[in-house]
């Protein structure tokens, strides 16, 4: 029977057929795509009537837009004509994103970063979306930092919440003592945790992988521990609360400017709305985290950013070509270091208020997990990751389901793609220029 | 002749109570290729990881020689080894950045005049043009090697995509982005077929005779050694039985014991060369 069928197929002749079973199965495919993707971002909305929060669904949206996707793919399809269906079949679901990704990565980026833009004045915007929007670049930034040293330098960081701590620490601590605004405060944070980059570095030097693992694991339990007892400085379990507001150029976000000063409101002759500064917290976080992505980008294609993938990829080999192990790691832990310290210090002046509490362990876990889910080495990886880890906890519709489904996710994500959602590598430097398909 | 270029003088490198490289001394030239070789467990690799700075030999000196000064190779440390001294190596089970592209690795190898052309990153990132020109002269030694290898269409795509051969030859490719004064190959030619050898060989010399280095060679295959060599140095158990031209060599009684055994009577009855000092 089916030696009859193979014998069979060729005669028959049925490449149309075939190709239409395929064309179906990508449309298919594109569609889940986007049922995954419109579920939570259209086909749940958050109404506040008179105080009251209600969810409201718009599942007639979400079939809308499934049935365009899978109709715009099969066109696409027919279109393209006779490619045959011969693509690799690992990772059905993303792959076909991540392809689309890796062809278009740099339009995906501005489309991305235009998108971000212009959240604020988007009609299905609300003050909780900009909320939202504003944790998940604070983790794209935290992810960025630690992608330096996991995902490019290879060196496996458990305690990457601890040069969190140190910067919204640093931050809050030199803005409340010494009176410093957010922008003079900032860049001290960043040098601060950079030096505790350091001083975990060098202990740390000759291990790898594992051993490396538990060091930097134990590291950050020691920041966590220092944080609640050197009550002195850190306010101990209290935390530290009033910690300054970034202003715009002097300009201040408050109802009513301190003596000396002036409000953002009464400078451009508005309305005073506290909202305001959620919407100016939002662009800060999206300017840092640009900075950070074009610093990262950049070192990337520098010797220093070689060196870091070359150690990831073997360490004696980097030995023998002359580069010095110790400064290429310490060199990753400070500027990964840097990194964190920013987005900590951003943490603390939109929390107005820290404590160890934020700074636990899950914490490093979450943020390792941007970086493994998204891709290692990725930049845009950790920016999808970050949304997916960001978002799915928000579904708040699933209940008691919620981190069921959360872990579900997170473990079908790492057997369909195994790498991490976009985990192709682009070279850092090109011999032959960029090749567009 | 040419001048010394690294000489090994008494190197003892013991394990524990294990002796595995026996007061052993001898020299490699400029321009010459000396091969070191032996049975299975001589020694040789240990002899390479001392002179590479991966091991601190437990008696004796390696002196390197590079434009007039003197380098004591076991007072340094290994990345200084290959950076200040110039010997660079190739590892028996190869070891490229195989993620990387094969232009990449070439470039990695040239770290040392890039992150200073960089200012150490800071000049490099705001892309200021002495870090730009640095880079443009990277990429085309590089692409130099590239072209010598035949490899120069495959630039872009990851080292780990590479046949087993021309693993090797990128390797050995890369060791010279260093700008290397001694090329320390290990096995260069261990499982690689008749063409691909053959290939390797006409690399090797050409290295030989284009650039001033020196080059050391373990080797098993003794058609690679017999072919290339000028100068073939004999461990056995850690000690030197032997040292002299190729010719020489094959046809000293030590060699052919250490590597055969006691010889039959009727296998060879009268050596055409006279033995070398066993150094016993």
């Amino acid at each position: 029977m089916t030696a009859e069928a193979g014998v069979a197929a060729p005669h028959r002749a049925l490449p149309k057929s075939f190709a239409w079973g395929a064309l179906v199965k990508d449309a298919a495919i594109g569609a889940a795509v986007a049922l995954v993707l419109a579920v939570p971002l259209v086909g749940f909305r958050v109404v506040e009537i008179n105080g009251d929060v209600t969810l409201t669904t718009r599942f007639t949206w979400v079939g809308i837009g499934v049935v365009s996707v899978f109709v715009g793919r099969l066109a696409l399809g027919l279109w393209r004509g006779s490619r045959p269906a011969e693509r690799k079949r690992s990772g059905a679901l993303v792959a076909p994103l991540s392809r689309f990704g890796r062809r278009h990565a740099t339009g995906v980026a501005w489309a991305g970063i235009g998108f971000a833009a212009i959240l604020q004045f988007l009609p299905f915007t609300t003050r909780g979306t900009v909320d939202l929007a504003t944790e998940i670049l604070t983790y794209v930034m935290l992810g960025w930092g630690l992608n330096v040293v996991v995902g490019l330098a290879g060196l496996l960081d458990l305690g990457y919440v601890a040069f969190y701590a140190v910067g919204a620490y640093s931050f809050a601590i030199t803005a409340t003592t010494f009176g410093l605004s957010f922008w003079e405060a900032l860049p001290i944070a960043g040098l601060l945790s950079a030096l505790a980059g350091i001083l975990l570095g060098f202990p740390v030097l000759r291990l790898r992988g594992d051993y490396l693992a538990i060091v930097t694991l134990g590291f950050g339990e020691i920041i966590h521990i220092l944080l609640q007892n050197w009550t002195s400085l850190t306010g101990g379990p209290n935390g530290i609360g009033n910690i300054p507001r970034p202003g715009l150029f002097g300009l201040v976000f408050a109802a009513s400017a301190p003596p000396g000063e002036t409000t953002f409101h009464q400078f451009f002759g508005l309305d005073f709305s506290p909202s305001q500064r959620i919407d100016f917290l939002y662009y800060v976080v999206l300017a840092l985290a640009l900075i950070v992505n074009l610093f990262t980008l950049r070192l990337r294609r520098l010797p220093i950013g070689r060196a870091w993938e070359a150690l990831r990829e073997d360490e004696i080999a980097c030995r023998a070509l002359g580069i010095n192990p110790t400064n290429v790691k310490l060199s990753a832990f400070a500027i990964g270091a840097m990194l964190g310290g920013f987005a900590g210090a951003f943490f603390a002046t939109r929390q107005g208020f820290i404590s160890p509490e934020s700074f636990t362990f899950v914490e490093s876990a979450t943020i390792l997990a941007i970086v493994v889910l998204g891709g290692m080495g990725s930049q845009m990886g950790v920016v999808l990751a970050a949304m997916v880890l960001v978002l799915l906890p928000e579904l708040r519709f699933l209940a008691e389901y919620r981190m069921l489904i959360f872990g579900a996710a997170m473990v079908l994500i790492m057997i369909w793609r195994p790498g991490g959602l976009l985990s192709h590598r682009a070279p850092t430097i090109l011999l032959h220029g960029a090749r567009r398909p | 002749m040419s001048t010394p270029l690294l000489e090994v003088q008494h190197l003892t490198m013991r394990f524990g109570g294990l002796t595995a490289v026996d007061d052993l001394s001898f020299t490699a030239r400029e321009r010459e290729i000396t091969a070191l070789i032996g049975p299975n467990g001589a020694g040789k690799t240990t002899v390479f990881n001392c002179l590479t700075g991966f091991y601190r030999p437990s008696a004796g000196t390696m002196i390197l020689h590079r434009g007039g000064r003197k380098y004591q190779l076991e007072r340094m440390e290994g990345h200084r080894v290959a950076r200040i001294a110039g010997v660079a190596r190739t590892f028996q089970n190869i070891r490229l950045f195989v993620g990387m592209t094969l232009l990449e690795n070439l470039i990695v190898a040239q770290h040392d005049e890039l992150m200073r052309a960089s200012m150490f990153s800071v000049a490099g990132l705001f892309g200021f043009s002495p870090y730009r020109r640095a880079e443009k002269a990277a990429v085309q030694k590089a692409r130099y090697w590239l072209d010598r290898l035949e490899l120069t269409a495959s630039a872009d795509l990851p080292a780990g995509g590479l046949s087993y051969g021309d693993r090797r030859r990128l390797e050995i490719a890369r060791a010279m982005c260093t700008g290397p004064t001694l090329l320390c190959l290990d096995e260069p030619a261990a499982g690689l077929n008749p063409r691909e050898s053959d290939r390797l060989n006409e690399l090797l010399l050409s290295i030989r005779d284009q650039h001033r280095i020196g080059l050391l060679l373990i080797e098993h295959d003794m058609k690679v050694v017999m072919g290339i060599s000028d100068h073939v140095v004999v461990l056995d158990y850690g000690k030197k039985i032997a040292d002299g031209k190729p010719v020489e060599i094959q046809h000293d009684p030590a060699v052919i014991r250490a590597y055969l055994g006691e010889p039959e009577p009727s296998f060879e009855t009268e050596p055409s060369a006279s033995p070398r000092d066993e150094d016993r």
